[in-house]
Parts: structure tokens; C-alpha cells; sequence
């Protein structure tokens, strides 16, 4: 896992005219062309639906001293846990947590970041150096390490707090890049008729400049899920968000605690929810690569 | 005077002080603002657990702290402000009489080792690779470190230990985790067993380093790759075999030096979120890092640690970042002159 800025800076030298050209519809039907960039699609698509579908459809698995560790059988396809909860059920029920906080926090970091970062590049000024020294500030200081110390002293009791905690940390660095893409497209022709014009301030950096970087945005939300997903299951697997509910990462940090590696009949229950992330940071991975190629052209294969 | 101001080192120095500085100041009003303030639980700790009486404690505290409530404000400010100039930060609450500094130096270092010789390990064979796959785009190399660079990509490192602890340990056998605990085995010092410490030391890090070189390799050779393509249209490069430079002599140095370039200032960022991410590593394998030694404090509520962790981290990355602008300033002469951020 690398940060954001790898993609980011790579796509910065990019802002041609590819930009404008490959917006909205377009862009899906370029993406069904890319093999990887839809299969990613399809994974994400299915695991969101079936995450977000499944605790409506299948009651949460009772607790059973009978059945503790089975192995995969027919009767229960994944196994039965340490409290002989049926893992597939809590495998499809696990899911709503991790997904939903992954896309709150990226889209609380997307928000903060686009609008800090456009308005910062067309005022320029004091705004934009404060704007920039508070991201030089937040960007050194480790990000995981501060979380971890932020979510001890707020006990983050609900799903909201810890989307929030880690949308609010980590919008600098796509902040930056936002920055460096208005400060281009700020110079072009239909800004300035927009200004002569005189559309207003928020209307020419909203509606006309914005919605120019739409494709560029949403890789960058893509990326911004991942990098959620990645600290929030951490916080779990290191028993650092609260452990209540059922959810992969508590799934991970229980397999682990109740010693499930040396448990032959255990490992469907550690390696489960460990796959189902895996799988699930590789489909947006996949997802945004694609839609990277698709907005430069250079890392195409010629 | 006007030419010392310009000078682009000093400038890029005042900024790294000024980021510290910063941070020590925040970390500063967190310990009074924060909910559970560290100075009352500490209090109603030695009540009950040690049963001081209430004034006792609160004059422990006080003298634990450095934190009188009685002076003001701006003079306590002044106090740890200056004690941070002299690697000063306070005393650990967990561990009686343990100043902070102490503790931090005994655990940063070996975090710096695996991190650092993880993302060498990495960064050495992701540029290898990313410059064959750019002069090969389309072949098997090129195909194959493509999918399993994003694959690795895409594992968050913890799992990826998890895995390993589990399948090459539990499983198959590999190695023997138990042995492997900690950063060296018991007893074995430099002092007495020399070089044979070296290989041990090496021994116990060894997983963490797969780990950081794994989860990094594949995005250098991705990034390293796009680089190295996107010079490789340059036209001086063009110009070089034109002339009939030699393949060798164009790719080190017409098309390795450029490529690279833009990369020295992603080694700074990758090292700081790789550091951050030891915390999760280091607890899978119980290796003695700060990770470690930051999973501790917070489960025993050391705020003084947390703090030193967090400030003495991002120090580091400060100074890492620091180091790489100036490497950078040295390679590309363009950067001293430039005016500004942009």
C-alpha cells in the first residue's frame, strides 16, 4: 500500500485536453474496454450490493457451544467461529461497516479537499499559503500513527465518528493535487470569458472549473476508499476501533486474539474476512488504474 | 543579507522548524484540552491503585508533569519548549521513572532498520524492474510484475503479515515465529557476540522487511516504469542514439538519472507512511519497534509517550523530507533557482 500521491503525482503532469474529453458516459464505455478496469468494476459493484443487501436478508448467526470450530461443511459452508457462529453468514453481514466507512470518510475527504483546494488555487494569496502550510503540517505528521492516538483519547463509538476522524485526517494530499489542477485550468479561456462575464466567484470555481477535473475527482475517491479501508481495518485488526458488532476487521482481530493460526479448523475464519478485504481493495485498485489509463494516455500501452 | 534569505537550504530548514515547531505546540495543548486529561487520570491511579492520599498525588502529578496547575500558562509553555530542546519529554507513565526519550530511543531505532533497509530492498528492485518493463512494454515481464505489483499493492500490509505468520509459520513451517519475537534474541549483544548479533539482529527482522519490501516493490516498478516511459519519448533521448551513444551509456545516463529524479521525492512520503504502518506490521510480529512500543502506551493510557511518539515521529519524517528536497536541490539545479512552490 502506498499513499495517494503516487497515483496523483502521476497524473498531474497529465491535465491535457484527454480531461475534458472523456467525461461521465464516456467514460464507463471506455472502461468496459479495459479488461481489468471492468472486472475491478464488477468486484466492487457485487461486493457493495451484497454487503449492503445481506443484513436485510440474513439474520445474524446465533451463538451455539455445540458447534464451535467445524469445519467447512455443507451445513456451514465457511465453518463455525470460536462461539459456533456460522462464518459465511457473518462474512455476508461484515461487510456494511468497512464499505460504508470507507466511502464516508473518502467522500468527506474528496469534499474537504476539492473545495479547499480549488478555491486556495483561485484566490491564491494569504488563504492559499495558510492552506498550504497547513497541508505541509498534516502531511508529515504520520497519519496512521495520529489516528490511532486521536481515536484512544475519543473513544469512537459510532461507524459516523470514525468516518469522520479519518475523512478529516486525510484530506491534504489530494488537497495538493486538486490545487496544482485548478491552477492550470484556471488560466484557460472559458474561465476568463466566465470572469468577464462576472458569474460570481462560487459559480465560476464550482460550475465551471470543477466539474472539469469530474473524471480526475473520482479516481481520486477511489484511491481515497482504499486508504480508509486500509487504516479502518486496521484500527480493527489492532482492536482500536470499538469492538462491537460484527464486522471483517473485528472478524480478523477475534480469529487472531483467540490464537486461530495454529487452529487447523480455524483458518477459514481468519483468511475469510482477510480475503474478502483483499479482494476488495484490489477491485477499486484495479478500478482506478483503469480509469487512469483512460485519462493519460501516455500509460497506455503503445 | 537579502542573498542568505534566498538561499533555498535555509529557507527549506526555517520550514522543517517551523513544522516541529508546530507539532510540539499542538501535541502541547492536547494533553490539557483532551478528554480523559492524562494529569487527572494519573491522580486518581495512585489513589486508588497505589493509595496515596489525593494531595500527594496531585503533587506527583505535578512534579510527573512538569505540569503545576499554579504556573501560568505561557511559563509551563515556555518550560517544555525548552525541554524539548534538550530531548526532554517527560517522564512515561506506564513505566515508573522511565523518562520518555529513553524509551523512544530504545524502540525507534529498530523500526528505522527494517523500515529503512525494507524500502531500500524495495526501491532498488522496483526501479530495476520498472525501467525492463518500460524498454519491454508489452512482454511477459512487463505483463506479469503489472498484476502482481497491483496485487501486492492492493494487500494492506498487516494482512500480508497476518498470511505470512499464518500460512509460512503455522502452516508450513517455514520459520519458527517463536524464535523470531522481538528484535534480538535474549542475551545476544553486540558487545559479546559481535558479528554473530548482526546476523541475529537480522534474523529477528526479517519478516518486517519481507513485509515492507513486498507491499512497495510493485508500485516503484509501476511508477518507475511510467517515469521511464514518459523519457524515453523525450527528444534528447532521440538525439543520443542519433548521435550513436552507446545503449548502455543512454540508458544510466540519458534515461535512468531523469527517470529517477522525479521519484526522490516520493521516498520521503512512501518512508513516512511506511513508518506509520509499522505499528500494524510490528504487533503481527512482535517485533520491539516503535509500533510496538505505540500499541503499548495506548492500551495503558501513557499519554506522555503518545505524545513523544508522535512528535519524535514526525520529526523523523520532517528530516527524512528535509533530505530528500536537499538530495533533490543537488541533482536538479532548477529547484534552487525557482521562486516559490509552484
Amino acid at each position: 500500500m502506498a499513499q495517494a500521491t503516487v497515483e496523483s503525482a502521476q497524473l498531474e503532469t497529465s491535465v491535457g485536453p484527454s480531461v475534458r474529453s472523456v467525461r461521465g458516459a464516456g467514460l464507463l464505455s471506455q472502461l468496459t474496454r479495459s479488461a481489468s478496469g471492468f472486472a475491478g468494476l464488477i468486484i466492487v459493484v457485487i461486493i457493495v450490493a451484497v454487503s449492503l443487501v445481506a443484513p436485510l436478508v440474513v439474520t445474524a448467526p446465533p451463538s451455539n457451544v455445540q458447534l464451535i470450530w467445524q469445519a467447512p461443511s455443507s451445513a456451514h459452508l465457511l465453518g463455525t467461529n470460536g462461539s459456533g457462529q456460522d462464518i459465511l453468514k457473518l462474512i455476508l453481514r461484515g461487510g456494511r461497516t468497512v464499505i460504508f466507512v470507507g466511502f464516508g470518510a473518502a467522500l468527506l475527504t474528496t469534499a474537504i479537499a476539492v473545495v479547499v483546494g480549488s478555491l486556495a488555487a483561485y484566490f491564491r494569496g494569504r488563504f492559499d499559503a495558510i492552506m498550504l502550510q497547513i497541508t505541509d503540517i498534516v502531511m508529515t505528521i504520520p497519519q496512521i500513527v495520529l489516528l490511532a492516538v486521536m481515536g484512544a483519547f475519543f473513544e469512537l463509538n459510532s461507524p459516523f465518528a470514525l468516518a469522520a476522524l479519518i475523512g478529516v485526517l486525510s484530506w491534504p494530499i489530494l488537497m495538493r493535487s486538486v490545487r496544482a489542477q485548478v491552477l492550470s485550468l484556471k488560466e484557460r479561456e472559458f474561465v476568463e470569458a466566465a470572469r468577464l462575464l462576472d458569474l460570481g466567484t462560487l459559480r465560476i470555481v464550482f460550475v465551471e472549473i470543477v466539474p472539469n477535473m469530474a473524471s480526475f475527482i473520482m479516481i481520486n475517491f477511489i484511491i481515497a476508499i482504499t486508504n480508509a479501508i486500509y487504516a479502518l481495518v486496521g484500527m480493527y485488526v489492532l482492536g482500536l476501533a470499538p469492538m462491537s458488532g460484527n464486522n471483517w476487521g473485528i472478524m480478523i482481530n477475534d480469529a487472531w486474539i483467540s490464537g486461530a493460526m495454529f487452529n487447523p479448523n480455524a483458518m477459514s475464519y481468519i483468511f475469510s474476512p482477510v480475503a474478502m478485504i483483499i479482494i476488495l481493495q484490489l477491485g477499486l485498485v484495479m478500478l482506478s488504474r483503469s480509469l487512469e489509463e483512460i485519462l493519460n494516455p501516455r500509460l497506455r500501452d503503445r | 543579507m537579502r542573498k542568505i534569505w534566498r538561499s533555498y537550504v535555509l529557507r527549506r530548514i526555517l520550514r522543517a522548524i517551523f513544522v516541529i515547531w508546530v507539532v510540539a505546540t499542538a501535541v502541547f495543548f492536547l494533553v490539557r484540552l483532551l478528554p480523559g486529561n492524562p494529569v487527572t487520570s494519573y491522580i486518581n491511579q495512585q489513589v486508588t491503585q497505589y493509595g496515596a492520599t489525593y494531595a500527594d498525588a496531585q503533587k506527583s502529578a505535578a512534579a510527573y508533569f512538569s505540569f503545576d496547575p499554579g504556573t501560568p500558562l505561557a511559563q509551563q509553555y515556555f518550560e517544555y519548549l525548552w525541554g524539548l530542546c534538550r530531548l526532554d519529554l517527560g517522564m512515561s507513565i506506564g513505566n515508573r521513572g522511565m523518562p520518555v526519550a529513553t524509551l523512544i530511543a530504545q524502540y525507534l531505532p529498530w523500526t528505522l532498520f527494517s523500515v529503512g533497509i525494507g524500502i531500500g530492498i524495495a526501491i532498488v528492485i522496483g526501479l530495476g524492474l520498472g525501467m525492463v518493463m518500460a524498454y519491454r512494454r508489452g512482454g511477459v515481464i512487463d505483463h506479469s510484475v503489472t498484476a502482481i505489483g497491483s496485487f501486492l499493492h492492493a494487500i494492506p500490509n498487516y494482512l500480508l503479515a497476518i498470511i505470512i505468520v499464518v500460512i509460512g509459520g503455522a502452516w508450513l513451517g517455514l520459520f519458527d515465529i517463536a524464535s523470531m519475537r522481538g528484535t534480538a534474541s535474549p542475551g545476544v549483544t553486540f558487545s559479546t557476540y559481535g558479528l554473530a548479533w548482526v546476523s541475529d539482529i537480522f534474523y529477528h527482522a526479517s519478516l518486517p522487511i519481507l513485509t515492507y519490501t513486498l507491499t512497495t516493490v510493485g508500485t516503484w516498478a509501476l511508477v518507475m516504469k511510467s517515469s521511464t516511459t514518459q523519457i524515453l519519448g523525450e527528444d534528447y533521448v532521440t538525439v543520443a542514439r542519433a548521435r550513436g551513444l552507446s545503449d548502455l551509456r543512454i540508458r544510466t545516463n540519458y534515461v535512468g538519472r531523469n527517470a529517477i529524479l522525479p521519484l526522490v521525492a516520493q521516498i520521503a512520503t512512501t518512508a513516512g507512511f511506511v513508518v506509520g504502518g509499522a505499528i500494524f506490521v510490528e504487533q503481527t510480529f512482535k517485533y520491539d519497534g516503535i509500533g510496538t512500543l505505540l500499541y503499548k502506551s495506548l492500551g495503558s493510557r501513557d499519554y506522555t509517550v503518545l505524545e513523544g511518539i508522535l512528535l519524535v515521529l514526525t520529526a523523523t519524517v520532517v528530516f527524512a523530507n528535509l533530505i530528500a528536497d536537499l538530495v533533490y536541490s543537488v541533482l536538479d539545479p532548477r529547484i534552487r533557482t525557482g521562486e516559490g512552490e509552484d
